[in-house]
């Protein structure tokens, strides 16, 4: 967590527009699954707003009647991105049905390979998947590589990174667009004629973020095989069993040496690439710390000691309410309620997922009382956000002081105080918080 | 900024070298892909052949009932990393997980990639929900039912990829609540397929290399090319030692689990389901059996009923 922090550039006002009308975005590309998003828009802002989950698969009707043990296998097939983490969930279910014990070995496996999936995870998403609605590709044509080169070494002094080297990512990009088979970067918005003026970042920047994003297609390649390592492959780990993991050979010499390298690998591109990157294009977009705000979270914690003891997690539980960092309450399942009111399902009043029903009732798209195949989760009946900015607010306000180290930092970095992280910018950045405090733990 | 269209091109091994992809590590893939196909590392200067055309052929991947693993298990390859190849080698022009355009860009874009005269490659992941008229599964407004059923028979090739795409997958699993069904069920164009939960990237290039080089390989019955589904796992495995010498772990606990024995009576489908796991691995590194789990069957049609309970033998 070092480097130098770049001029600090002016914040730049969001594009504004005086549309009326709808826009609907479907498919919404760069996530997992298929979704349509419909906006109703006037002046320019956003009034109402459907998101519409466009694919049912059926799945816990298809779990019903069958073998505990195997559930984890149909459940973490909802997701081969973030693969690993359902089917951890599913086995602990069971675990904890049964009541077996785990060996402590079996948590820390699980756990090490859970610290692996984040670490894959999060930076994917910022490279492969979020990082085209930061970085113009286009706008690599117009940069110095020289200049890409000495601002990427300012940003962090482990990097030793050659002009030349940007001057080839350069070159590649140059024959990708000459070829005229643009591939994944057909119909770009920054290809408009004229660019577009959503993308803030100067040429160099761009550079830099093109060749970092080829850097991490194959440093990911590591990440994914340090979860294989004990969890057999990426995507679709198969190495948890009700009451522990079957990896007796992680206890070799060969697999430890092998996990080793690989972790410190991966959380070595984590603090010198990962973060220095994300905060660089961060100071350029920091018009994004005021959209994108919710009020609740909910955090689940992770990573514990024991796995029946929620308080036992390195990341603590814990549930923050209107944006209120000084007082965190402890969370309660039982008050998860799952709403189907504007899904496409039979209505039935809100339910805990105990009780909960699957019965499909399509209507048609474009209904707006009706819209859904998603169910609607509810904590004590507020939308409650979870994920990677819930997890750091929540160990944040607990005073967890590694997080608490890597949030100031960044604050500090960004010279913009807590209440920036309730946004995109602070949803953002919070992904790479959480993975720069796993990547330092070792 | 105003972008010429040409259909030429440099060399593909300077488009590789660009993407800074030495001929080294090209050659060192193709003789990987070579040995994978059961040809031998002399066959590598034909797979090179093979992937070195002018025109970077088109491919359309779409995607149905899945969970995107598929398209994941791609960008695991090494030597090298297949990413690049994909940027060097073929044009990869509709993609919903990495293409930078969203809504009508995005829809354009697959309008316009299915339209070319210079045709495509259809790669299809995830399984087509069939069930009344296919509203389970929509993009853009259109059915996966609609829309695959257009896309898969305009295409110069189709390759199912996964489970799901060759057989339907999970979500085709009892009572099949959607009707999912594989690519074969909507088409009577010829399909490969390549199954695995996921699959291993390694079959895909292969095939894609035999095809390039002497059209549709040759096929089991499952539409499964032989050269990577001819041996049973059990065939193939390390552990079949122990099963000919009748030592078994009788539990995930016991000695025999710790000592490595075979897995056929904690639940290992080996001997029921064709696929090169043990020889060619995942990530380069494991595969199930060798992390101690049992092969739950995952490349066989129905395997998600036909295979499980998943830790009873038999």
């Amino acid at each position: 967590m070092s480097g130098k922090k770049p001029v600090a550039a002016p914040v730049t006002a969001t594009p504004k527009s005086s549309y009326n009308g709808p826009v609907v975005v479907d498919p919404v590309t760069r996530i997992e699954g298929h979704l349509r998003i419909e906006v109703e828009v006037e002046n320019g802002v956003v009034a109402d707003v459907r998101s519409s989950s466009q694919l049912f698969r059926g799945l816990e009707i298809i779990l019903k009647g069958r073998d505990p043990r195997d559930a984890q296998h149909f459940t973490q097939r909802s997701c081969g991105v973030c693969t690993y983490t359902h089917a951890l969930a599913s086995t602990r279910c069971v675990d904890n049905a049964v009541g077996v014990k785990i060996p402590k070995n079996a948590t820390l496996i699980r756990n090490l390979v859970l610290a692996a999936q984040f670490m894959h995870d999060h930076i994917v998403h910022f490279y492969h998947l979020h990082a085209l609605d930061w970085v113009n590709v286009a706008n690599v044509l117009n940069a110095d590589p020289k200049k890409a080169a000495s601002l990427s070494n300012s940003l962090n002094e482990n990097r030793k990174e050659k002009a030349a080297d940007f001057a080839a990512v350069k070159d590649t990009v140059k024959a990708l667009i000459e070829s005229g088979q643009l591939g994944p970067f057909t119909n770009a918005y920054f290809l408009r004629e004229g660019g577009h003026d959503a993308y803030y970042l100067p040429a160099e920047a761009d550079l830099m973020a093109t060749k970092h994003y080829l850097d991490a297609l194959k440093l990911q390649v590591k990440a994914a095989r340090l979860m294989a390592v004990f969890g057999a492959k990426n995507p679709h780990t198969q190495f948890t069993v009700v009451g522990g993991v079957t990896c007796y050979d992680a206890m070799t010499e060969k697999r430890l040496k092998e996990f080793t390298e690989l972790y410190e690998e991966t959380s070595a591109f984590v603090r010198n690439y990962y973060i220095p990157d994300l905060l660089a294009v961060a100071s350029f977009y920091k018009d994004w710390a005021g959209i994108g705000k919710t009020s609740n979270f909910l955090s689940c914690g992770e990573f514990p000691e024991d796995e029946y003891d929620l308080n036992s997690r390195f990341l603590p539980q814990g549930v923050i309410l209107n944006n209120d960092l000084s007082q965190v309450h402890d969370f309660d399942p039982t008050k998860i309620e799952e709403h189907v009111k504007y899904s496409w399902y039979e209505y039935g009043s809100p339910k805990h997922p105990y009780q909960g029903e699957t019965k499909p009732k399509y209507t048609k798209l474009g209904d707006k009382e009706h819209y859904s195949w998603s169910k609607a989760p509810r904590l004590d009946g507020k939308s409650t956000e979870v994920g990677p900015l819930a997890q750091v607010l929540v160990s944040y306000a607990r005073g967890n002081k590694a997080v608490v180290d890597a949030v100031d930092y960044v604050l500090k970095y960004l010279n913009v105080g807590p209440e920036a992280l309730f946004s995109t910018l602070g949803r953002t950045a919070a992904r790479g918080i959480e993975t720069l405090v796993i990547a330092n733990q070792t | 900024m105003k972008f010429s269209v040409s259909h030429g091109g440099d060399k593909v091994e300077e488009r590789l070298a660009k993407a800074g992809v030495s001929r080294r590590d090209f050659m060192k893939m193709c003789g990987t892909v070579a040995a994978v196909m059961g040809m031998g590392t002399a066959f590598a200067p034909k797979v090179a052949e093979a992937l070195t055309s002018k025109r970077r052929p088109s491919v359309v991947w779409l995607h149905n009932a899945e969970c995107t693993g598929c398209s994941e298990s791609i960008l695991r390859g090494m030597n090298p990393p297949f990413a690049e190849l994909i940027l060097g080698v073929i044009s990869l022009d509709y993609h919903e997980t990495v293409m930078a355009a969203a809504g009508e860009m995005a829809e354009k874009a697959l309008h316009d990639a299915t339209h070319s005269e210079h045709g495509y490659v259809c790669v299809v992941e995830g399984a087509i929900p069939t069930a009344e008229d296919g509203i389970y599964g929509k993009v853009a407004g259109r059915t996966m039912l609609d829309y695959n059923t257009e896309y898969v028979n305009k295409a110069a090739a189709v390759i199912a990829y996964g489970t799901c795409a060759t057989f339907g997958g999970v979500q085709a699993a009892a009572p099949n609540p959607t009707k999912a069904v594989g690519v074969r069920e909507i088409t009577d164009k010829p399909v490969i397929n390549i199954s695995g939960c996921p699959p291993n990237p390694y079959n895909l290039l292969g095939t894609v290399v035999h095809f390039l080089q002497n059209g549709i390989p040759e096929l089991d019955g499952e539409g499964r090319p032989v050269m990577f589904f001819g041996d049973s796992v059990h065939d193939k495995c390390p552990r079949q030692k122990y099963y000919d010498e009748d030592l078994f772990a009788e539990s995930f606990g016991d000695e025999g689990a710790r000592k490595g024995y075979c897995l056929l009576r904690l639940g290992c489908k080996g001997p029921y389901t064709y696929n090169n796991c043990p020889t060619v691995k995942f990530n380069q590194t494991n595969w199930p059996v060798e992390a101690g789990h049992p092969c739950i069957g995952c490349s066989e049609p129905g395997f998600w009923d036909y295979m499980s309970p998943f830790y009873e033998e038999g």
